[in-house]
């Protein structure tokens, strides 16, 4: 065991074993899916929803989305704060709805009428966002961003994405890291935001740096990767295995739970 | 005698007109050799390992590896996979996310099986006394467990030769002196870019400069 790093032999020596990144020890009836079938699934909930429009039916949608958020363990603050904000973000875009929409009125506010109508058709609209949310955190949000990638990947979308989106999740910390140096470099010399051609030039130059600085290092990354051999590929090292059992059965449930979505969506 | 691994002949290279970085440089790298390549910074010793694996492309001269002379992208793609660079910086090497997967691509990109990758891997990572990191995020370790990771990056591959930017930058004194050992006990042939001449005294069997563009035997023993 090295002496490098204390931690290594409390955090490191359990998971030596790490070919198999997918099996956390608390892995949820959601992660035992092949991610794939996640995706796919997920997708077809949200275009299902989509198109529905009976309350009655986006109730049972959000119910359902509920279910699949229990079944992949989602921890219930979390997943209720970041449902708040993004309610918090439609109810600002919803509340000129009843106002707008004509028909039935409900109540007028500072002479202007709100209708039933309006009501309803806010209320389908936060219903949706909601049930499509919910469904996607629990399929999509619970997947490590790497299998994520490799999904995709796998169900044919293009290899240039793929990359991309595997490229921005790692570069992304190294991006926020070299700004804050160049921040902490100014600071250090002690620049302050002020409203004064300095500020903007020095402003002008951190953005500046940093997208020299990110091609560059573009660069050198590619040029490393091509010295082990990178020839546009990825490889995986894990063995993506195929669709199983449960996969099965997980399509057949999703395929019922979206037919009975649509059939009470058009009683 | 057998073909040198690595013959450099009248290399120049610039990087803007004007302001050469090489001129007219020679080399010679053969088997067993541990060479140190020396010299202030800004000289061109980086660049020179560049030249040597293609990523840059000399304005005259002539690369010859492996018995090969070298010209094209794809001549040099045997190369890469048969010479290993360490780059002086870590953070440039490692892209994966785990340290695992990162010692992983290499192989993999030979053409290994994953299982046979993963296990390659690993026994490089446990040679390097990493043993537990496999699971570790790349870009949280510190700059020497970087250091050592990319270390393992590139003999993961197996290479013929190794060329080391700055092998002990960010390590030490401890780590600095088990990573002497494990270079020495190496079977490669190496190129060793460092400042430290105590190690380079420990570690090369011979030693050359590069100042000014120009690359000279230095046979004078570095202390
Ligand atoms: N991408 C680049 N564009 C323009 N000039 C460069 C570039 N990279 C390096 N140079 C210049 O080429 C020269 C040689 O650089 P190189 O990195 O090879 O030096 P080095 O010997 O490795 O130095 P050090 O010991 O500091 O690592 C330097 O003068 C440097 O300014
Ligand atoms: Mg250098």
């Amino acid at each position: 065991m090295s002496v490098l790093d204390a931690n290594a032999a409390v955090t490191g020596d359990a998971c030596v074993c790490d070919a198999d990144l997918n099996a956390a020890p608390l892995a949820s009836p959601i992660d035992t899916l092949d991610p794939r079938t996640r995706l796919l699934a997920a997708a077809a909930f949200a275009l299902v929803v989509v198109g529905v429009n009976a309350p009655a039916a986006l109730v049972l949608a959000l119910g359902l989305a509920a279910g699949l958020g229990a079944a992949a363990r989602l921890s219930l603050t979390g997943t209720l704060r970041k449902l708040a904000a993004l309610d918090g973000f439609m109810v600002m875009a919803l509340i000129t709805l009843p106002f707008t929409v004509p028909g039935e009125a409900w109540l007028s506010v500072a002479g202007l009428p709100a209708s039933w109508q309006g009501v309803e058709r806010a209320a389908v609209i936060l219903l949706k966002g909601n049930a499509v949310v919910l469904a996607i955190l629990a399929l999509v949000g619970t997947m490590e961003p790497v299998v994520l990638g490799r999904a995709m990947a796998r169900l044919g979308a293009p290899e240039k994405l793929v990359h991309l989106y595997a490229f921005t999740i790692r570069y992304l910390d190294v991006l926020q890291r070299e700004y804050a140096r160049l921040r902490t470099a100014m600071k250090a010399r002690a620049f302050s935001l002020r409203a004064d051609r300095h500020t903007w030039r020095s402003v002008g130059w951190l953005f500046g740096m940093l997208m020299v600085r990110s091609i560059e290092r573009a660069e050198r990354i590619m040029a490393a990767m091509r010295c082990r051999g990178f020839d546009g590929r990825l490889w995986s090292l894990q063995d993506d295995g195929g669709f199983r059992r449960t996969d099965g059965v997980f399509a057949l449930a999703s395929t019922a739970g979206l037919a009975l979505l649509v059939v009470v969506g058009s009683l | 005698m057998t073909a040198p691994l690595f013959r450099l002949q009248g290399i120049c290279f610039a990087y803007e007109p004007g302001r050469p970085v090489l001129r007219d440089a020679g080399f010679r790298l053969d088997a067993g050799e541990r060479v140190a390549l020396v010299g202030p910074n800004g000289a061109g010793k980086t660049t020179l390992f560049h030249i040597m694996v293609g990523l840059l492309h000399p304005s005259a001269g002539v690369v010859e590896a492996f018995g090969t002379v070298r010209r094209a992208e794809k001549d040099f793609r045997e190369v890469r996979a048969r010479a290993g660079i360490l780059f002086q910086d870590s953070d440039d090497q490692l892209f994966c996310p785990t340290v695992l997967e990162d010692v992983a691509f290499g192989p993999l990109n030979l053409g290994k099986s994953p299982a046979e990758a993963a296990g390659i891997a690993k026994a490089t990572l446990e040679s390097l006394g990493l043993g537990g990191f496999g699971s570790r995020i790349t870009h949280k370790l510190s700059g020497g467990q970087k250091r050592l990771v990319a270390l393992a990056t590139v003999l993961a591959m197996q290479p013929d030769v190794l060329l080391l930017d700055e092998p002990t930058n960010a390590l030490d004194a401890e780590t600095e002196e088990r990573l002497t050992g494990i270079l020495a006990a190496l079977p490669q042939a190496m190129v060793i870019i460092a400042h430290d001449e105590r190690f380079l005294a420990r570690l090369s069997t011979r030693s050359v400069r590069l100042d000014g563009g120009y690359l000279t035997e230095a046979t004078a023993r570095l202390s």
